[in-house]
């Protein structure tokens, strides 16, 4: 009989860690696996709004105006995008995901007004098809890069790295390249696909402007162009970033999902979205180019709430990855069973690089892919992109804002200090924001 | 013939090129600025006179590009289709990405040489720098004269002819033996850029050994 009174379980080598040794001890090959850090890390959790009071005073719910609309990449572009929500669907790749998940993103976040976003791997004709507002990413690998895609894009975002891996590139395993995604990328079915880390023509950014500056002229400067960078020493790559040229510039925090690499990569490289935030306003404001280039941060939104904190903080617009796959059904509890039979269960599934994903979206497998209806699952992303919206405007009205872009850091305070001091605003209950002079 | 001259800049060179009607077209004063001649859609002709910076070429579909010059880096980046021919050098990443068409430098081309490349064919009549065809995909890259370090590192389809020295190979990128198809395959391609004063005979043709195609842990040492 064991007194489980007397079982102290270690803080360093917890179950997990545990675990961990002897999964690398087995194999002798690191964990790979998607999803975003599963670590704790300070957050927009760690942040609450100050409602009005005496000095502030609110708009009435339901009755008084609180827009959201946000103009995205009027510094060079001719055609800026307007969205009706300052939400954004983040780039995902068809590939990692099937065609009717892409089909499914298009749809939802079509219905909100906002936009979605292609991935490594090229524009399919389903997702331009069910895209309102199509961002085409252009990504170190070139996959399915071509001119007339370009063209066809409402904006590009120059991808230099993405929070759950900066630094690094991708690997899209044999098991999801069907003989579509072969063909798009130009490789033979079946095999690894690695995805290149860095871009096979320009290094550094004074090479970034010039090539920003080639695809302006291709495009006749009619579309922005975005710059995404996974967060790591965020105030000079935003600041590099607006140097080069860019109309927006996104950050990716560390909370950020993927669809495949490392474990240690997603969890010990980069730094969590709340610095992150307040790093890129700081960048931007000593530019003077604060509101002037959008700023749209992503990693581990879940919420209206957190919405409401990134803007508060300063950002333009949010993005969501990780949020929108299971507002289409991953990780749903309705596949239990199947999720058991991989020897993992709902709620934890992060094996995205397997393609054998219950829900349908993580998968080349037709069967499984069948699984997912794209209209549902695009109306059920479409309510969860609502609620997120109804909920910042919530908040913006209780802090008395009649636009979202209104909420500010004064709004904000933090529950630790550890938040107050990489977020830049004041402890609850004080004024002290730690490394700034009272 | 329509002339743009390019001390008014780029801009107005790049929009007739946009336009779906083929043009002859002449550019003077290029002076060494970038995405000169990008994105062009239809079957043009252009002749640069003169040195010529970033991208010239770029992403090129259908239309014939000639620089009587020297190019700088990512010459005909992500070309489709067309022809690109530097009459000069070409600087670092020349047909990175391309996906088709033709291109080709009658002097050196510098390092990575057809990175990434995606069924472009790559003539190149002197050397190539280190990392050249890294990752190369599709297409065919012809050295005529030698191959710098590292070539054809983590090579996948593409076809690497060399007729000097390779100073060394890349991972998983091994010599092939010289069939029939190949040699014709490169006549072909050397007639097409112009080159008579070789043949395929004088060639060694470099491929994939596959042996990367999974992630295999005891394959780490090769990386």
């Amino acid at each position: 009989m064991v007194d489980h009174n007397w079982l102290r379980e270690s803080a360093t080598f917890s179950r997990p860690v545990i675990a961990e040794i002897e999964r690398a001890a087995r194999t002798g090959i690191y964990d790979i696996r998607g999803f975003g850090a599963k670590r704790h890390v300070p957050s927009f959790d760690d942040l609450v709004f100050l409602g009005a009071s005496m000095s502030r005073y609110p708009l009435e719910g339901y009755r008084e105006r609180c827009d959201t609309r946000v103009t995205l990449g009027d510094r060079f572009a001719e055609k800026p995008i307007t969205l009706d929500i300052p939400i954004t669907i983040a780039g995902m790749s068809f590939g990692a995901l099937s065609a009717q998940a892409k089909e499914a993103l298009g749809r939802g976040a079509s219905q909100m007004g906002t936009s979605t976003t292609t991935g490594d791997g090229g524009m399919t004709p389903e997702e331009r098809r069910h895209s309102t507002h199509l961002v085409y990413q252009y990504l170190p690998s070139r996959y399915g890069m071509n001119p007339d895609d370009l063209r066809r894009a409402d904006a590009i975002e120059m991808v230099v790295g993405q929070g759950a891996k900066p630094g690094g590139g991708g690997m899209l395993l044999g098991q999801k390249i069907s003989d579509r995604v072969a063909d798009m990328r130009d490789l033979p079915a079946g095999i690894d696909q690695r995805s290149a880390c860095r871009h096979p023509d320009w290094t550094g950014p004074d090479d970034l402007e010039i090539k920003i500056q080639e695809l302006r002229e291709i495009t006749d400067w009619q579309i922005p162009i975005y710059v995404k960078v996974g967060a790591a020493r965020t105030y000079y790559d935003v600041t590099l970033a607006v140097k080069a040229g860019a109309d927006v510039v996104v950050v990716d925090g560390m909370q950020g999902g993927t669809a495949a690499t490392q474990d240690v990569f997603i969890e010990h490289v980069g730094i969590p979205t709340l610095p992150a935030v307040r790093q890129a306003v700081e960048a931007l404001t000593e530019l003077g180019m604060h509101r002037k280039v959008q700023l749209i941060v992503s990693g581990g939104i879940r919420s209206g709430a957190d919405v409401a904190k990134a803007l508060a903080m300063g950002a333009d617009a949010v993005s969501i990855g990780t949020a929108a796959l299971i507002a289409l059904g991953d990780n749903n509890a309705v596949h239990e069973a199947e999720y058991n039979k991989l020897g993992t269960s709902a709620g934890f599934y992060d094996d995205y690089q397997d393609g054998r994903d219950p829900a349908g979206i993580c998968t080349q497998d037709p069967e499984l892919a069948s699984r997912l209806d794209p209209v549902e699952a695009g109306k059920r992303l479409a309510n969860y992109l609502n609620v997120l919206n109804l909920e910042a405007q919530t908040i913006a009205r209780a802090c008395g804002k009649s636009h979202v872009h209104n909420l500010e850091p004064q709004d904000l305070a933090a529950l630790t200090i550890e938040a107050a001091a990489m977020a830049g605003v004041p402890l609850a209950g004080t004024e002290w924001v730690p490394g700034k002079q009272m | 013939m329509t002339t743009f001259d390019l001390c008014d800049g780029v801009r107005p060179l790049n929009a007739c090129l946009h336009e779906a009607s083929a043009k002859s077209v002449s550019v003077v004063n290029p002076a060494g600025r970038h995405a000169i001649a990008v994105g062009a859609v239809a079957a043009h002709d252009v002749s640069i006179d003169g040195n010529v910076g970033y991208y010239c070429g770029g992403m090129n579909q259908h239309a014939s590009i000639a620089v009587h010059g020297n190019a700088g880096p990512g010459l005909a980046e992500n070309i489709m289709s067309g022809r690109v021919h530097v009459h000069g050098d070409a600087s670092q990443y020349c047909a990175a990405s391309g996906h088709g068409g033709l291109v080709v430098v009658d002097g050196n081309a510098s390092s990575r040489c057809g990175i990434s490349m995606k069924g472009v064919d790559i003539v190149v009549r002197g050397n190539v720098g280190h990392m050249s065809a890294f990752m190369a995909q599709k297409g065919c890259l012809v050295v005529c004269g030698d191959a710098g370090e590292a070539l054809g590192d983590s090579l996948y389809e593409a076809r690497l002819f060399v007729r000097g020295d390779v100073a060394s190979l890349g991972a998983d990128c091994v010599e092939k033996p010289m069939e029939t198809a190949h040699c014709v395959q490169l006549d072909s391609l050397l007639l097409a850029a112009g080159v008579t004063d070789c043949d395929s005979s004088a060639f060694r043709r470099f491929g994939s050994a596959r042996e990367l195609y999974h992630f295999n842990i005891d394959n780490t040492a090769a990386y």
